[in-house]
Parts: structure tokens; C-alpha cells; sequence
């Protein structure tokens, strides 16, 4: 039982207790929630900085769990995982925070969020491909009860679609991790690169790899397959919606590094080509949609779009300096794109009002939301000083710089463009929202209070904590990136 | 001749005798539960104490004490035990018929005993007819016109059922001269394909045997009956039909085709995973437009014995996985056993509560009666195949023999048939949490139910998150006397 069990287990302790304590008060049940998210985030900094920067995996546990199939419990984090946890536990706790304002079946909502957190931490951290299809799965359960009891909208229309999409995706990542498992006998992750036979598979390969790739591209996600991300996020409660946006998007980024790159190298450097021809089109199809948007969260919801496909073409980039960009994108996204629902839920929340029609002149009412947003906005369009900029920067010199792919200079330039169209939708959305003149029944609306503030403060400042340092991050994620792209060099 | 062998079926015949007659002594119709259960629990006990002996045969090679019989013992024990702790406060609808429900259903379970021992084609159908003609009785036992359709109907279609099966079974005795499974093995091990091509009797002998029992475990195209019937049942013998009846179909078409036909000669797996692809495909399907709940289980339990016929099937094409095949149809059964029974429990108590078997009327559930509606929800997650419950467990299972005998393509199908399922389980999740309550007052669960919902919610949980005993075990129970 190493630390690292605790960090991905307590959560679902948690929620565990809260199922069996009857009629607690609303209040408790909080500031419970926030405990048993606050110690997992504790120890994850704590792992953060005891990770050894010259070893590979770390914090491992393993043990015997189904002998049969040759199954085992198996946990343990490297440079690639390590920083999706901390962001994970990290969101996991501000969430909490972020939902303090939810007063509808208040237990039952904590408890699906916790056991939410324990999933994604799980799948992150998982080092056997049974136990990651285990935690992948769960983490639809509880998103399903979150989104069609607490959205807005159509949410049960938008949790359905969710379900369905990911579920038909992980069928086909299941019929991938079977023959993968046929193919070499083995489930853990980390032997099963060594275990694959050159060319006389039963199973073709490259079968394998689109199979688990389907997965991915649902949970990423890849055009075409993004079409349930819209319609979930802006459903979504605000606090799921960080959580979707923040960390179950990485999933399937840190899957396609995990299981489709590491394993697959020769198959990921043949389709590269049809790879970034999507990242790029991602890019550029998520961006012009998002301009066209009036709603807040659907907006941001969009822009995730776009900005999943520099992730997908950092990866197939395929050489460090992309892979690293491509996941520091997603930590630097996860942070930003979190803020940003967390914002609009507060806009939503105190103003009554998401259509950026209906919306204008907030900037005077409610300053330090108006401002913490533009920062938000100026991060998630890439601006230098912030996450985005270090992030998107790397996948750029990265990719443009990679031998993996013939013409890749044409399509990191057309990908580039995408950081001029996230200017024109994120200035637009901003100027749209908090200048202009100030409608009437908007005199009266209240800024963030104190608890707002802190969880806003503690994004904002991430953000740029990494904008000016990123070392900070990419040193340990480099880590773990090297022996990945250490399988492309010539 | 050692009858002590036999004593767990002994056991059982004489409870259910004696319930008839305790019938009619005793008022307080609740101790004719306990006296079935406590008979159950005696006939378990002495099928424990034969496991893991050496396989033998009693009554001249005509029944076998196995791992095999022995796990399916203790499954239909097991199941008929539940089915009556949970129908306690149901058998009020059958007025003066209580006595005859808990003896139908002991003479049910005795002859699925007797069919997870048959290893001779005459025991295998009388073993068969015996739970075919309890079943019409207790398919009709609620007397008005609904439960008495279904048992007429289940009826015609049953007998022509077991017809057909005869047939088969004289066209292969015909063929052989034998009725043991053991001379007939002998007789057709070395059969092959082209063989068979060049004798069609024989042929046509093993088509009608997998038509007869394609009807037991409702298959594509011998389903037709299932829906009505499931429907017009009370709905304890919906549930025992869903789980035990089945899972004695498996259990003897498993040990017919493992030990008559060796996979390296001739490829019947071909036949099953076909059927298979067929059966999960119509089930999920026409799961999707049913507002009845009965009837959505129904179809949904067809599409569940499509996912068992992959573990047929990849038994019977490579002779090298037939065993962790076989450990995985075993393992599959035991797990859809709990969570199917775990569903059709909860739903006993709810639709007696509400008069009718509408999805809707499962509205707000999850506000009213939560604990209820947490175990429906674990069930049907488990029937999807979603962690953390059993179902999961069982699909990569029986799956992965499927992708060792070189039926990726039957897998793709079936995961993506359970991504299609999860459409109309969803739907009821969804009705029971996100959509306003309509019964005002919880649902009254007595103990009896309760115990046995437990025991279910825990059978899920166990074989979701630690499966390693459950496949343990259903490996060992592949250990067949042939």
C-alpha cells in the first residue's frame, strides 16, 4: 500500500462513507468532499516533488488480482502520468469548491464527484490494460448521473449522447486490449511493447492499434468524433464540466502516448500523415465553429475542440519536443479551459445569463470575475506568460522541427493559423461579454465572493506560475517522454 | 449402484412431496418457504460434499458426478433458493396455489439437477420434460388471462421444442446405435466436416438437437416465445426462468458438443459463434422499443445468452481452448445469474408496489426508494458490462477465449452490441434518477426479499472487483467425466 493507492483510492472512500452516513447536513457533506479531496491533492504535490527526475516509472504497487487471466493490481506514475495526477487531484479539490453552490441532492452529487475523481486518478495511474478499461468505465458512471440529474439544458439528451459515444468507443478499445492481450499474453503496460512479435501476428497489428485508437479518438477528441463534446459540456453542471474539459479529454491524449504511440511505434509513424491531416483540421474546424457560437460554455466547449487538436498534432509530431508540448497542452488546457467553465458558471450563476447576445458591460459590475476571465481567455489563446503560450509554443518548434512526417512544416503553419482564429473568438467572446453597454437588469448582479476568489486566484496563478517557469513542468514530463520518443530517433 | 450419490436430487424430490402435503396442514403458508429452503439448503450441502471427487457415473453410464454437474447444482440450488425467498410476499397472488408454486418450482430444480448429470440422450430428455412441464404450470399459476396465454403458448412451442430435439436425438441414435454420450463420442470423435456433408441424417440429427435447445436458451431464431411468456408470467418465474432455465440449457448443449465432437475434426464452434452473432444482435435490437420491463429483460436476456454462445463457440473451434472456454461460459452464467436475478428481485417488489410493469412507473425510484433503485442500477451496469459489477468480468472473460480461438470479428460484434444495450438499460437508470418521482411513499422491501437482494448485490460486487475466485472455480468445474 504505497502512497499512491491512497491518493486514488481515498476519494471513493470517501464517497463510500457518504453513502452510508444517513441524513448528514448539507454543509458537512461539503467540507467533507473538500477534506477527502484536499489530502489526495496533498500527497500528489508531495509525489511531485519526490519524483526522481533520472528514473522512469515510480510509486509503483503491484499485486496479484486475477490470477486466471493473469491480471494484477498495478499502479505507479511517471513524467507523462505524474502531472496528469496532480491536475487531476488538484481539479478534484477546487471542484468541490466550485460546486459549494449546488443545493439539489447535494449527498448523491458528492458522491458521484468522488467516485469520478478515484476513477480518473485510476485511469491515469493504472499499469495493466484491464485494470485502465476498468477505470475508463467507471468514469462514465458517475459522469452520466452528473450531467442528466444536475445539467442544464437537455441534459439528459447530452448525458445520453455522452454514454453512447464513448461507450461504442470503448467497445472497440476493449476488442483492442483483448487481441492485444491474445497477441502477447500479457496485460501490463509496460512489457507489452517487448512482447509483440515482429510481423506474424494472428492479428494484424495495425487492426490492434486503429482499434484502440477508436477509443481515444472519442474520448480526445478526433474529428469526426467530437460531436457529443458540445452538446456534454454545455450541459453539464459547471463543476462537471471543469472536470470534463480539464481532465477526461487528457484520457484519451495520455491513452493515444500510453498504449497507441509506446506500443505501436512503427504503426503510429505509418499513419502519422492521417493523424496530424486531422489534428489539423481539429484545429481549424473547432476554431471556425467557436466563432460562430453564443453561448458561453459552448463556446469554451468548441475551443476545446480546437485545442485538442495541438495535443493530437504534438503527438504525432513525434519527436520530444512535441510529445512534451503535446502534454503539457493538456495540462496547461486542463488548468485554463477549467477556469474558464468555473468562470462562466460563475458569470451564469450570478448574472442569470449565458447568451452573449443578452450579455455586455460586466467588466464595471463584477471586475475581478471580468478580469480573472480575460486572463483566462488570453491563456487559452496562447498568449506568452501564460500555460498556453509555453504549451503551444513547444508542439510548434516541435512538430515543425520533426522528421516524422513529409510536408509536416505546411501543416504546423496552417495549425499556427488556429492561435489567429483563437484570438478573433476569445477577444470577441470577452468584448462581447464584459464591454458595451450594460443592460438594465444587470445592475444589481454580485461579484465573486471569497471562496470564489481562492479557487480562481489558485488557477490564474498556476497559469502563469508555468507561463513564466515551465520547467517546472516539462522537466518532470520530459522524463517521461524521452524513452517514448526515444523509439522514433533515427 | 450408490445411491448416496444421488442424495442431493433424493433430497429434493421428497421436499417437494412433502410440501404438497404440508400443504395441506399447514395455514401459515410462509413455513412452506422455509421447509423448501431448508431442503435446498440440506441438497446443497450434500452436493458440496461431492465436489472435487473423482469424476464417476452411476446408473449404468446414464447420470455423471462431476465438477461440472456439481457447480451446476449449486447454481440451480442456489437460484431456486433466492427465486423463493423473494417471492414470499408475491405468492399471496397465487391464493390457494402457494403450496403448488414451492413444490413446481423444487421439481423445476430437480430436474435441472438431473440435467447437469445426464450424460445419456433419454436421461437428458426426461430430465428436460420434467422441467418443461413444471415450468407450464408455474408460468400459468396466476390463473387470469395474461398468465394463462403465456403458459399455453409456452406450452405449444415447447413441446414442439422438445419434439424436434427428440428427433434429432433419434436421428443420431440411428446413426449410431448409441444414446450414451460416451459410446456416442467414440462413435463420432473422428467425425469431420466432410463427413458430415455425406451424411445428412446425421446432420440433420445435430441441426434439430441445437434447434431443441436453441429454444430452452431462447436463440435467434428459436426465440419467439420469450417475450409473452416472460411477460405473462408472475414474475418470480419470469426470473427463474431467465437464469436457471437458461443456464440448464447451457449446461447440457456444453457437455453434449465438448464430449461428442472433437473441435480438431469438426468445427461446430462455426455453427454457435453464427448463432450468436445473430441472437445478440436481434435481442439487443428489439430490446430497444419494449416499454414493458419484463419484456425488455426478456429480449435483453436473449441478447445475454448471444454473448454465453461465444464461449460455445470458442470451445468449439480449437480443441486447445476449449477449456478456458468452457471455465468461461461457466463463469459468464454464474455472473448474468446474479445480476439477472438482482434485477428481476428488485423489480418483483416494485411492480407489486405499483400494479404494472411499465418502464415509466419506474419514475423517480431513485428519490423514493434509493437503496432499491441502486441495486436495479448495479444490475443493469452489469449487464451492460460496466465495472464495477460482475458483468465486466464475464464479458472480458469469456471474450478473450473468443479472441484466442480467432473470433475477433464475433467479439467486435458483441462489444458493440453492448454498447447498443446500453441504450435501453440506460433508459431505465435514467427513468428511476433523473426524472420526477410518481409512487408519493417508498417502497415497503420485507426481509425476506431484502436477504435476498443482498446476497445478489454482493454476488456482483465480489465477481466484479475480485473475479479470481469465480474463474477459480468455474475452472475447476470444467473437469467433464468424458
Amino acid at each position: 500500500m504505497g502512497l499512491l493507492d491512497i491518493i486514488i483510492f481515498l476519494p471513493v472512500i470517501g464517497a463510500i462513507v457518504l453513502v452510508c452516513w444517513p441524513h448528514p447536513a448539507e454543509k458537512l457533506v461539503k467540507i467533507f468532499a473538500a477534506v477527502v479531496t484536499a489530502v489526495p491533492l496533498a500527497l500528489t504535490v508531495y509525489l511531485y516533488n519526490a519524483f526522481n527526475h533520472t528514473a522512469g516509472m515510480q510509486f509503483e504497487t503491484k499485486l496479484a488480482w486475477i490470477p486466471a487471466i493473469n491480471a494484477f493490481y498495478h499502479v505507479g506514475v511517471d513524467g507523462i502520468s505524474l502531472p496528469l495526477v496532480l491536475l487531476m487531484s488538484l481539479l478534484g479539490f477546487l471542484v468541490v469548491l466550485i460546486s459549494w453552490k449546488i443545493h439539489d441532492r447535494v449527498r448523491e452529487y458528492f458522491i458521484w464527484l468522488l467516485v469520478l475523481e478515484t476513477a480518473v486518478l485510476g485511469v491515469f495511474s493504472s499499469l495493466d490494460l484491464l485494470l485502465f478499461f476498468i477505470f475508463w468505465e467507471i468514469v462514465l458512471i458517475p459522469m452520466y448521473f452528473l450531467i442528466s440529474i444536475w445539467g442544464t439544458g437537455h441534459r439528459k439528451y447530452s448525458a445520453f449522447k455522452y454514454v453512447v459515444y464513448t461507450l461504442a468507443g470503448s467497445a472497440f478499445m476493449l476488442a483492442g486490449i483483448l487481441a492485444l492481450y491474445f497477441t502477447t499474453g500479457s496485460l501490463n503496460m509496460l512489457e507489452i511493447q517487448e512482447l509483440i512479435p515482429a510481423a506474424s501476428a494472428a492479428i494484424p497489428l495495425t487492426a490492434i492499434f486503429f482499434l484502440l485508437m477508436v477509443g481515444f479518438a472519442v474520448k480526445l477528441p478526433i474529428f469526426p468524433l467530437h460531436t457529443w463534446l458540445p452538446d456534454a459540456h454545455t450541459d453539464a453542471p459547471t463543476g462537471v464540466s471543469v472536470i470534463l474539459a480539464g481532465t477526461l479529454l487528457k484520457m484519451g491524449g495520455y491513452g493515444i502516448i500510453r498504449l497507441g504511440v509506446s506500443i505501436f511505434p512503427d504503426i503510429a509513424q505509418r499513419y502519422a500523415p492521417l493523424f496530424i491531416i486531422l489534428a489539423v483540421i481539429g484545429v481549424l474546424y473547432g476554431a471556425a465553429v467557436t466563432l460562430r457560437q453564443t453561448d458561453l460554455k459552448r463556446l469554451i466547449a468548441y475551443s476545446s475542440i480546437s485545442h485538442m487538436g495541438y495535443v493530437l498534432l504534438g503527438i504525432f509530431a513525434l519527436n520530444d519536443l512535441s510529445l512534451t508540448g503535446a502534454v503539457t497542452q493538456m495540462v496547461s488546457h486542463g488548468l485554463v479551459t477549467g477556469l474558464l467553465f468555473a468562470v462562466a458558471g460563475l458569470v451564469l450563476h450570478n448574472v442569470g445569463e449565458r447568451d452573449l447576445r443578452l450579455l455586455g458591460g460586466l467588466a464595471g459590475r463584477i471586475p475581478v470575475i471580468a478580469v480573472v476571465f480575460i486572463i483566462g481567455g488570453l491563456a487559452s489563446l496562447g498568449l506568452p506568460l501564460t500555460s498556453g503560450f509555453a504549451a503551444e509554443f513547444l508542439v510548434f518548434v516541435g512538430s515543425f522541427a520533426s522528421t516524422a512526417v513529409a510536408g509536416i512544416k505546411v501543416y504546423t503553419l496552417l495549425a499556427a493559423a488556429g492561435v489567429v482564429l483563437a484570438a478573433g473568438y476569445i477577444l470577441w467572446m470577452v468584448q462581447r461579454a464584459f464591454y458595451g453597454p450594460l443592460p438594465e437588469r444587470f445592475r444589481q448582479i454580485k461579484d465573486a465572493d471569497k471562496r470564489e476568489m481562492l479557487y480562481m486566484f489558485i488557477l490564474v496563478g498556476l497559469i502563469i506560475l508555468i507561463g513564466i517557469y515551465p520547467a517546472i513542468l516539462t522537466d518532470v514530463i520530459r522524463t517521461g517522454i524521452w524513452p517514448v520518443a526515444s523509439l522514433f530517433m533515427p | 449402484m450408490n445411491l448416496a450419490l444421488l442424495i442431493p436430487e433424493i433430497v429434493l424430490a421428497v421436499t417437494a412431496l412433502a410440501v404438497i402435503i404440508l400443504d395441506l396442514f399447514i395455514r401459515q403458508k410462509v413455513w412452506l418457504a422455509v421447509f423448501s429452503i431448508a431442503g435446498l439448503a440440506v441438497a446443497a450441502g450434500f452436493a458440496f460434499s461431492l465436489w472435487g471427487d473423482a469424476p464417476r457415473t452411476i446408473f449404468y453410464n446414464l447420470l455423471a458426478i462431476d465438477n461440472y454437474a456439481i457447480f451446476f447444482k449449486f447454481l440451480f440450488l442456489g437460484i431456486a433458493a433466492l427465486v423463493i425467498l423473494a417471492s414470499v410476499d408475491y405468492v399471496s397472488k397465487f391464493r390457494d396455489f402457494q403450496g403448488e408454486f414451492y413444490s413446481l418450482i423444487l421439481l423445476a430444480t430437480l430436474g435441472m439437477l438431473l440435467m447437469a448429470s445426464a450424460v445419456e440422450l433419454i436421461t437428458i430428455f426426461l430430465a428436460l420434460e420434467l422441467v418443461n412441464i413444471s415450468m407450464y404450470c408455474l408460468v400459468g399459476l396466476l390463473k387470469d388471462g395474461r398468465s394463462t396465454e403465456a403458459a399455453l403458448k409456452y406450452m405449444f412451442l415447447s413441446s414442439m421444442a422438445s419434439a424436434i430435439l427428440l428427433m434429432g436425438m433419434a436421428f443420431l441414435y440411428g446413426f449410431t446405435g448409441q444414446t450414451s454420450l460416451e459410446e456416442l463420442s467414440a462413435a463420432l470423435q473422428t467425425l469431420t466436416a466432410s463427413d458430415l456433408i455425406n451424411a445428412p441424417a446425421l446432420l440433420l440429427g445435430i441441426i434439430l438437437i441445437i434447434a431443441g435447445f436453441g429454444f430452452k436458451i431462447a436463440t435467434v431464431p428459436f426465440h419467439m416465445w420469450v417475450p409473452d411468456v416472460y411477460e405473462g408470467a408472475p414474475t418470480p418465474v419470469t426470473a427463474f426462468l431467465s437464469v436457471a432455465s437458461k443456464a440448464a440449457g447451457f449446461a447440457v448443449i456444453l457437455r453434449i458438443f465438448s464430449t461428442t465432437f472433437d473441435p480438431a475434426e469438426f468445427n461446430w464452434g462455426m455453427i454457435f459463434a453464427v448463432l450468436a452473432a445473430i441472437t445478440m444482435t436481434a435481442g439487443n435490437i428489439l430490446a430497444i422499443q419494449q416499454k414493458n420491463i419484463k419484456r425488455m429483460l426478456g429480449y435483453s436476456s436473449i441478447a445475454q445468452a448471444g454473448y454465453v454462445m461465444t464461449g460455445l463457440a470458442a470451445a468449439g473451434l480449437a480443441a486447445a481452448a476449449a477449456a478456458p472456454a468452457q471455465s468461461a461460459v461457466l463463469f459468464f452464467l454464474l455472473c448474468y445469474t446474479v445480476a439477472n436475478l438482482a434485477a428481476f428481485i428488485a423489480i418483483i417488489v416494485v411492480t407489486q408496489n405499483l400494479d404494472n410493469d411499465l418502464i415509466s412507473s419506474f419514475s423517480g425510484l431513485g428519490r423514493t426508494s434509493p437503496a432499491l433503485a441502486a441495486i436495479i442500477t448495479l444490475s443493469l451496469i452489469s449487464l451492460i458490462g460496466l465495472p464495477p459489477a460482475a458483468g465486466l468480468m464475464a464479458k472480458f472473460y469469456i471474450f478473450s477465449t473468443a479472441v484466442n480461438s480467432n473470433l475477433l470479428w464475433l467479439v467486435i460484434i458483441a462489444v458493440l452490441n453492448s454498447a447498443i444495450s446500453a441504450y435501453y438499460y440506460v433508459r431505465v437508470i435514467r427513468v428511476m434518477w433523473a426524472e420526477g418521482p410518481q409512487a408519493k411513499s417508498a417502497i415497503r422491501l420485507p426481509k425476506s426479499v431484502l436477504a435476498a437482494l443482498i446476497v445478489c448485490t454482493l454476488g456482483m460486487l465480489f465477481f466484479g472487483i475480485l473475479p479470481g475466485f469465480g474463474m477459480d472455480l468455474a475452472q475447476l468445474a470444467t473437469r467433464l467425466i468424458f
